[in-house]
């Protein structure tokens, strides 16, 4: 019988502790809990900002209604269940049913808030968002956590092609934001956004970057953070933060870092886009929480090539295209480079 | 004033009805050369009785807000679905003649973006259970005496999420709807119960919490009696209608050639097939 090895035992050495492969001078990390808070030492944060913004979103909004499935503690959706019970939805962990009530409420006017991790948004009950909602453009907010690589526990809970998925439906807006304040913004966006949207929710302590920065959130607004003569990095989601980190860190080497925002995946402002890369020969880098096939970096590609934009240089900080391994969140954000760091260190050896 | 036509003195009777819906859908196969042809005749009784007995609707008005909801979600009985609308005015009978062809209102698969009537979009097989579970949610929300009904196949059950909302009814304890399966025992790939065994169908139905009937599809009687029945129970709990239907209904030839998903009609068929129906009108 043939079957994939992963961890220690691709290396080829079958039946080897873990242990064996481990620097012995290094402790070694621990997988946390299924959802760890991606707030390192001394970084501000916010708690639930997509849970409390929705209770604000809500406020004068009888229409909106929150449902779940078994996952309203791990998506912040409780704050608005505790809020609200009376529009609280608890559906169960059925996934697939919750998407086609959720269709069945918006007919009736509801605008509902459905929460679940991505990975079975996006893998498990994509043809009853297809056919259910989209088809029929009904608004429902489908808004969840475990994007990309945020948890440890391996490819069943890391939502790596979540983006690769849902960019191909049409009439989907695809919205990625980084971090409390973008989360608590997008949210009243996609609030008073007619229509379907998939929206990725950091939660639990979310890190508060972006209020240091003159942005503000607009659906399918792209945002130059910060110019730089050097690089220019488009970043959706965690990654943005990462690339903030990354161009402090570049500094150090006299590498000007430019960082433009596009929260918004799907529709992709192209224009903006289009705009920041052609000026100024600048090396474009595309860093996205999520794997290299079909997500931003790509999105970004085409709309270069459809619009005779060719960079100097372009790469991916993204995922690789396979199922990542299990274990601890800052081993694996520097083993597959998406670290500030390690991001660091990839675009300093690209130039 | 609500469309409730039997409550008319002059209104024609349910066999009437269903004689022309089945009538109807024989004149769109004939117009396209095929169609669901056998499950439009299986179901006309059905549809017969929720919409010319069961239903509150405006003809002229078809999101009036105070209408039951009907959901198809067995879309490729649009064929069947669009004769009953036409029958009820909601779709003119002109627009008969332009069942599935290019830039109709009518297409083969029903969905909701091209038909007046058409609640959801069906097809994609096993959800329309499911949004009716969220319909029936919402018109509680608005606290609407309305029913949401929801017509699906024996074929439907073989699918996860049919069991997913069956559950997620009676947790809710869903009274306002009625769930309709057309057990024909028929799907693609040959007699249902072969192809997926879903029987004993009533257990299923009850261990879920809902309040269960079975009744012959097409008798005309036990079918109102079924739908007053459920509409009239005080029990909270959602309701299904097990309707065990002939294939091909009303035109003998057709009933008795070998079933099939797809029933086969010679170009030469189509008039016999009317000829047969009419010479069974009022029998």
């Amino acid at each position: 019988m043939s079957r994939v090895r992963r961890g220690p035992w691709a290396a080829g050495m079958a039946g080897t502790p873990a242990a064996a492969m481990s620097d012995p001078s290094k402790p070694r990390l621990t997988t946390s809990a299924m959802i760890a808070s991606l707030v390192s030492e001394g970084q501000r944060s916010s708690t639930a900002p997509f849970g409390h913004a929705l209770v604000e979103a809500a406020r004068n909004r009888p229409d909106i209604v929150g449902m779940t499935a078994d996952l309203g503690k791990y998506t912040d959706l409780h704050i608005f269940g505790a809020e609200y019970p009376d529009r609280y939805y608890q559906m169960g962990m059925a996934e697939q049913n919750m998407m086609l009530a959720a269709a069945g409420m918006a007919h009736e006017g509801f605008v509902p808030f459905v929460t679940t991790y991505a990975v079975f948004a996006s893998r498990r009950t994509y043809d009853f968002i297809s056919q259910g909602i989209v088809e029929e453009g009904l608004n429902v907010k489908i808004c969840c956590a475990l994007p990309g690589l945020t948890t440890g526990y391996g490819p069943s809970h890391q939502a790596t092609e979540d983006i690769a998925i849902f960019r191909g439906m049409p009439d989907l807006t695809i919205v990625d934001p980084c971090d409390a304040l973008d989360i608590g913004q997008a949210t009243h966006a996609i609030a008073a956004h007619q229509g379907p949207v998939y929206m990725r929710l950091l939660r639990g302590k979310v890190p508060l970057v972006l209020d240091e920065y003159d942005y503000r959130f607009e659906l399918g607004r792209a945002s130059l953070l910060r110019d730089g003569a050097d690089v220019l990095v488009i970043s959706s989601g965690l990654m943005t933060m990462r690339a903030l980190e990354a161009a402090k860190l570049l500094e150090t080497d006299r590498v000007s870092v430019a960082v433009l925002h596009s929260p918004t995946i799907k529709p992709l402002d192209e224009a903006t886009i289009v705009r920041e890369a052609g000026r100024g020969g600048r090396a474009v880098v595309v860093a996205e929480n999520h794997s290299v096939i079909g997500g931003l970096g790509e999105a970004v590609a085409g709309a270069l090539l459809r619009n005779g934009v060719a960079p100097p240089l372009f790469r991916q900080v993204a995922l690789p295209d396979v199922f990542l391994d299990a274990g601890a969140l800052p081993t694996l954000h520097d083993r597959y480079g998406i670290s500030a760091e390690a991001m660091a260190r990839s675009i300093k050896g690209w130039l | 004033m609500e469309a409730r036509t039997t409550l008319l003195a002059n209104a024609p009777a349910l066999e009437e009805r269903a004689w022309r819906i089945r009538r109807n859908a024989l004149r769109m196969g004939q117009v396209q050369g095929q169609g669901y042809i056998a499950q439009a005749l299986g179901v006309a009784d059905v549809l017969a009785v929720s919409y010319f007995h069961a239903l509150s609707y405006r003809p002229e008005e078809p999101d009036w807000e105070g209408r039951d909801r009907f959901l198809l979600s067995i879309g490729h009985y649009a064929i069947a679905l669009y004769a009953a609308l036409i029958e009820a005015g909601i779709i003119p009978p002109d627009e008969l003649e332009s069942y599935g062809t290019d830039d109709s209102r009518l297409p083969m698969s029903g969905m909701a973006s091209y038909t007046p009537g058409m609640e959801i979009s069906g097809g994609s097989l096993g959800i329309g259970l499911g949004i009716a579970v969220g319909i029936g949610l919402g018109l509680k929300r608005k606290s609407s005496d309305r029913f949401v009904y929801n017509l699906m196949s024996d074929g439907e059950l073989d699918e996860g999420p049919t069991w997913e909302a069956a559950m997620s009814a009676g947790h809710w304890r869903l009274d306002n709807l009625i769930c309709i399966v057309d057990v024909n025992r028929m799907q693609a790939d040959g007699v249902s119960t072969g192809v997926l065994n879903f029987e004993p169908l009533p257990a299923k139905w009850e261990a879920f919490g809902w309040h269960v009937q079975r009744v012959d599809g097409n008798d005309m009687g036990a079918l109102v009696q079924a739908f007053d029945t459920a509409r009239a129970l005080t029990e909270p709990k959602p309701r299904v209608i097990i309707c065990d239907t002939r294939m091909a209904k009303g035109v003998p030839f057709l009933e008795a050639r070998e079933k099939s998903h797809f029933l086969r009609v010679e170009p030469h068929e189509w008039d016999l097939a009317i000829e047969a129906l009419d010479a069974g009108r009022g029998a």
